[in-house]
């Protein structure tokens, strides 16, 4: 399956890039899709994700053709 | 109901009053408009801030405060509600955001007001990057209240 992953503000600037593309099997969750494409980096505590632009849990499953994404806590307004 | 995000600075009180304006349809109806304005200060946290950048998450970013707004209407008797808020740079005394509601009565209004901002501020996905003298720096949090 193929996962779109972005990453947002502090984390992207951290990380170095915007998006990163996996292929994967599938079943994954949200936090082995991180642990794939970062394995030497843990992701950072109090950063928050989302699966298809919807807040998600960590634990969340992943499906062909979804939109992950990583970032810190929001600070809008 | 209207929310929009702005790439380029506006007046927030021309914009409350264009709005107004085009609400005919609810004239003689409402009794109670609040309204919340959020403007840039020129310092955080004990330093002077020349400018800032507000990032978002495009189609997050207006489906969460879409989200929000319907919520409210469910939680309150609303008339009718508007949402701007800025994204790009900013400069010292550029207006942020723009929350205004319309209701028959004040307790309404000013609950559903707060309500939208709050939400906005914690769920929202929008990042703040100050430029201080000493370089750039991200916002990591929300002042409480």
């Amino acid at each position: 399956m193929a996962i779109q992953v972005k990453y947002f503000a502090s984390l992207r600037d951290r990380l170095g890039r915007a998006e990163d593309r996996l292929d994967a099997a599938a079943g994954l969750t949200v936090a082995e899709v991180w642990a794939m494409l970062w394995p030497d980096t843990p992701l950072p505590p109090n950063m928050l994700t989302a699966v298809n632009m919807e807040y998600a849990e960590p634990t969340q499953i992943v499906h062909d053709g979804d939109e992950v994404a990583f970032f810190p806590p929001v600070t809008g307004g | 109901m209207k929310i929009e995000l702005r790439a380029r600075p506006f007046d927030p009180l021309l914009e409350l009053g264009f709005y107004q304006a085009g609400l005919s349809e609810l004239q003689g109806r409402y009794g109670a408009t609040a309204i919340f304005i959020g403007t840039m200060r020129d310092g955080n946290d004990g330093e002077p801030v020349r400018g800032m950048t507000l990032e978002h998450y495009p189609g997050m970013t207006e489906r969460h405060l879409q989200r929000i707004v319907e919520t409210a209407h469910r939680e309150w008797p609303l008339l009718d509600a508007l949402v701007i808020h800025r994204v790009g740079e900013l400069r010292p005394n550029d207006p942020i955001v723009l929350v205004a509601v319309w209701s028959a009565h004040r307790a309404a209004a000013f609950a559903a007001c707060r309500f939208i901002m709050e939400e906005l501020k914690s769920k929202a996905p929008f990042w703040k990057r100050e430029d201080t003298a000493a370089g750039a720096r991200w916002v990591e949090h929300n002042t409480p209240g």
